[in-house]
């Protein structure tokens, strides 16, 4: 237990900057927090999937776009729709796609399970692209940010901020909910070794479908936060430099944690911050990706464990090999 | 359909689908004998239909080269990239696991994306086209098919029987084969693995930067090309079955008949159709239609 | 009186293309007995009793378990009606500690998926068949250890725990006194004399002197097809065997 302890002081610490933060920033920090915040949401989905289940999809990006397609495309027109009933039919659009592609790609393994979600993620991002029923492809605008009542209203930045964190911090807590529950278990023994599952009486494939499809409302939820907030929504956010990034995230974080998935995001989005900003690249800054790529390749490669983990890889190389890491049955925060 | 429209939809299939092979099989080739999911084989692709565009004004001035000298020295130069590649990078990725692959070659993408923008620029090109192959033939009363196309679809399959000859004929092909079905025994045989990777990397590259080369003239030289190819290759290696070239041919072909006569009948749906298939397909058989080798 | 039969092959074959890897095998299998079934590399064991265990159908023939016919019921459906298996090569969970191992195991019984507000560690249910197991194969001191750094014998023995933990009634156990020492082999042996009582099992080994001293019924198999079968007296004595089998061995 007295492991859990510093973790669990981390998560909540973290909480409560982020509740503080809006105290002492400007506009431009808001905006900035506010889509790391989207985006760990995107990467908890994916960690769970991928962290917690050993399912590595490379399609994560559809649930995230059709999330935000839906937001915009069930909006009526002029008027604020209620956020009661459109969020949980963007996250159920999204929920749909991943049963589909869940029951489809679960019957496909190890790498041919990688390429297989690629390429239904692209399928998604096809209809949207070249079809009438995603507007073009440049993209639809919001016009009206939906409300709950007279209680919230969504086109308030700060309210918007406060949504957003919320919805943070219930994905957050259902996530290391599900991990410590039987379920969660299930996943973790499936993702050892499924063989040994099933051999034990479990079957596999409901539970990694169930996983498939909550973690892709998951992804939803976080592309309804993204169009709210833009107000616009473009096929970009389906394409798999988009999946790309978010895999990258929860891997720079630290796979297997769920605050490896806050921490990369955090980092993630910084870091391409930096890159394209001009101010410290001079003109370089245009050629970000090339900074991004090297990145990447560099931090696959020295840090294993991502950034999660590098405390441990820094006590290992000063103090030579302790104790071989190992998990503890509630590591997963 | 008249007669002479379905002929020429059914060159034009068959044009793009043996072009998709030879990029794919450099794709499923790597993955099924290293062991490698390779993200930025798309960009040899575009690395391939660069070089013809920058290359030809140097070829013609240097030695008054024309097309054929440029595929040669392109030719040269992507075996000596694949080469390089694999001895500083790729070499390093074998033992790694699938998703680390995955990560690592996009991140490559992003610096041969990047780098190709800083010395070629963004914009879109045409490669020449050269001028004895650039005249029609008729076909039928009115219609007319270009030649080029035809010495497209030509280079592809003599390139495959080529290939085919290998695999089964030398004693190359058949460490290559046994390679793809068994690594540690190829070992043991005290066949120099290291070796042989590199050839077979050098020749996945080679064949994805000539297919570029040789589309270049009639699919135009652009910077997203390689995305796309890429992950149509995917979906030719997933219904194919992975390290199986017969497969490839295969799944080529059929992505090529579906993708023109879906572009002919259904535009919109079109880039969707190829994936209903490769769904279609996984339903029946989850590994692809054909076991490596 | 005659013994309940809890499991029962009849006639089973599995081909794979042109290759036959069983070839019209049966046996039975009675509660409270030890059925041991020995045979050279490739001659069809570990297929024999993939088949029982459900990996794959058989291409001919049928399983019985507890009377009803189970040819066509997947593994997980099999082993949560009562059949247990280990392996060959170790499927523990090497990050998970040893009461976590069997822990998850004996939640197969007690699933309760939609139940995520329960903390799984502290399933009753569970964690009482847990504790049992292990300790019934003399890990109970070594609970809260991760399973990777276990020696060899102890993850053989948490193998079987991790069986165990289903509360089983037939054990398909593929050879589990693999790379064991005599002492381990010995403290296996004991065990496996403990349990039989309550269970049937079917025993895969290569070890001879360990099948000889614990087996009550050997099938010996040679390129896929059932050479003999019977009591170990019987077995040793058929000529079949010595020449194909016995003869060849130390």
């Amino acid at each position: 237990m007295s492991r859990s302890v510093p973790k669990y002081a981390f998560v909540i610490a973290a909480f409560v900057a982020l509740a503080l933060y809006p105290l002492v920033a400007g506009k431009y920090g808001i905006d900035l927090i506010s889509k790391i915040m989207v985006y760990a949401i995107f990467a908890l989905s994916l960690e769970l999937l991928v962290g917690s289940t050993g399912l590595v999809c490379f399609g994560q990006a559809a649930f995230f776009g059709l999330g935000a397609y839906a937001t915009v495309l069930l909006s009526p027109g002029y008027e604020p729709s209620s956020l009661l009933w459109l969020l949980p039919a963007a996250m159920g659009v999204a929920g749909a796609y991943a049963l589909f592609m869940g029951a489809l790609s679960l019957r496909t393994k190890g790498v041919y399970f990688i390429m297989v979600t690629l390429a239904f993620a692209q399928m998604a991002f096809y209809v949207i692209h070249d079809t009438p029923l995603g507007g073009g492809t440049d993209g639809i605008y919001l016009n009206a940010k939906p409300i709950m009542g007279a209680l919230l209203d969504l086109d308030r930045p700060m309210q918007l901020y406060g949504f957003t964190l919320a919805s943070l911090i219930g994905t957050f807590g259902l996530l290391a909910l599900l991990l410590q529950s039987r379920f969660g278990r299930a996943l973790a023994g499936i993702r050892v070794n499924e063989q040994r599952m099933r051999a034990t009486g479990f079957s596999t494939y409901p539970y990694k479908l169930a996983a498939f499809v909550i973690s892709g409302a998951l992804a939803g939820l976080a592309g309804f936060l993204f169009a709210v907030k833009d107000g616009f929504v473009n096929p970009e956010m389906l394409g798999w430099h988009q999946s790309g990034a978010v895999l990258i995230m929860i891997i720079f974080g630290g796979l297997g944690h769920l605050r490896g998935a806050l921490i990369g995001a955090f980092a993630f989005v910084l870091l391409q911050e930096l890159f394209m900003s001009e101010a410290i690249f001079g003109s370089f800054a245009k050629h970000w990706h090339l900074s991004l790529g090297l990145t990447i390749i560099a931090s696959v490669a020295l840090l294993p464990r991502g950034l999660v983990g590098l405390p441990e890889q820094i006590s290992q190389r000063l103090g030579g090999l302790r104790n071989p890491r190992h998990e503890e049955a509630e590591d997963e925060l | 359909m008249e007669l002479a429209t379905f002929l020429i939809q059914c060159l034009n299939a068959l044009q793009y689908g043996l072009l998709l092979f030879l990029v794919a099989s450099g794709l499923t080739l790597i993955f099924g004998i290293m062991g490698v999911i390779n993200l930025a084989h798309g960009s040899f692709y575009m690395i391939g239909a660069y070089m013809a565009y920058a290359l030809a004004p140097i070829v013609a001035n240097t030695f008054g080269g024309g097309f054929i000298s440029t595929l040669m020295v392109g030719l040269v130069l992507s075996v000596l990239l694949g080469y390089v590649l694999e001895w500083t990078f790729f070499s390093f990725l074998y033992e790694r696991e699938h998703l680390q692959q995955v990560l690592m070659t996009y991140g490559l993408i992003l610096i041969f994306e990047e780098l190709r923008s800083m010395l070629l620029g963004d914009d879109v090109h045409g490669a020449p086209m050269p001028s004895w192959l650039s005249g029609s033939f008729a076909l039928g009363e009115i219609m007319t098919y270009p030649i080029y196309r035809l010495f497209v679809s030509g280079v592809c399959l003599a390139l495959a029987l080529g290939m085919y000859l290998v695999f089964s004929r030398t004693r190359l092909g058949m460490m290559i084969r046994a390679g793809a079905s068994n690594r540690e025994m190829v070992q043991s045989l005290g066949v120099d693995i290291k070796f042989l990777y590199r050839v077979v990397f050098a020749a996945g590259v080679a064949l994805a930067a000539l297919a570029g080369m040789v589309a270049a003239p009639v699919s135009s030289v652009y910077p997203g090309m390689g995305n796309q190819v890429l992950i149509i290759c995917f979906v030719v290696v997933v219904i194919g079955g992975i390290g199986s070239i017969r497969g490839a041919m295969l799944a080529s072909l059929m992505i090529g008949l579906v993708d023109t006569f879906g572009n002919v009948f259904f535009p919109q749906a079109a880039g969707v159709l190829v994936y209903v298939m490769m769904a279609l397909v996984l339903l029946w058989k989850p590994e692809g239609l054909f076991k490596a080798g | 009186m005659s013994s309940e039969i809890l499991l029962r092959g009849l006639e089973l074959t599995r081909r794979w293309g042109g290759v036959v890897a069983v070839n019209q095998v049966s046996l039975d299998l009675e509660r409270g007995t030890v059925h041991a079934v020995i045979g050279t590399n490739g001659a069809g064991k570990s297929t024999l009793i993939n088949l029982l265990s459900g990996e794959y159908p058989p291409s001919e023939g049928r399983v019985e378990l507890l009377g009803q016919d189970v040819s066509n019921w997947s593994q997980p459906r099999r082993a949560r009606a009562g059949l247990g298996r280990s392996y060959q090569r170790n499927t523990i969970f090497p990050s998970f500690t040893v009461f976590e191992n069997c822990r998850l195991s004996a939640q197969a019984h007690w699933q309760k998926p939609w139940a995520i507000w329960q903390s799984a560690r502290h399933c009753p249910d569970s964690s009482a068949v847990a504790s049992h197991a292990a300790r019934r194969v003399g890990l109970g001191d070594l609970m809260d250890r991760p399973a990777g750094l276990l020696s060899h014998g102890q993850k053989r023995q948490l193998e079987i725990a991790m069986c165990l933990a289903t509360e089983p009634q037939v054990l398909l156990l593929d050879e589990p006194l693999a790379g064991m020492g005599a002492e381990e082999t010995d403290r296996m042996l004991a065990l496996l004399d403990e349990l039989k009582p309550g269970h049937a099992i079917l025993l895969v080994e290569h070890d001879m002197d360990a099948v000889f001293r614990i087996a009550d019924r050997i099938t010996v198999m040679v390129n896929g097809c059932q050479v003999a079968s019977g009591t170990p007296e019987d077995v040793r004595n058929n000529p079949e065997v010595q020449s194909a089998y016995l003869g060849e061995e130390h």
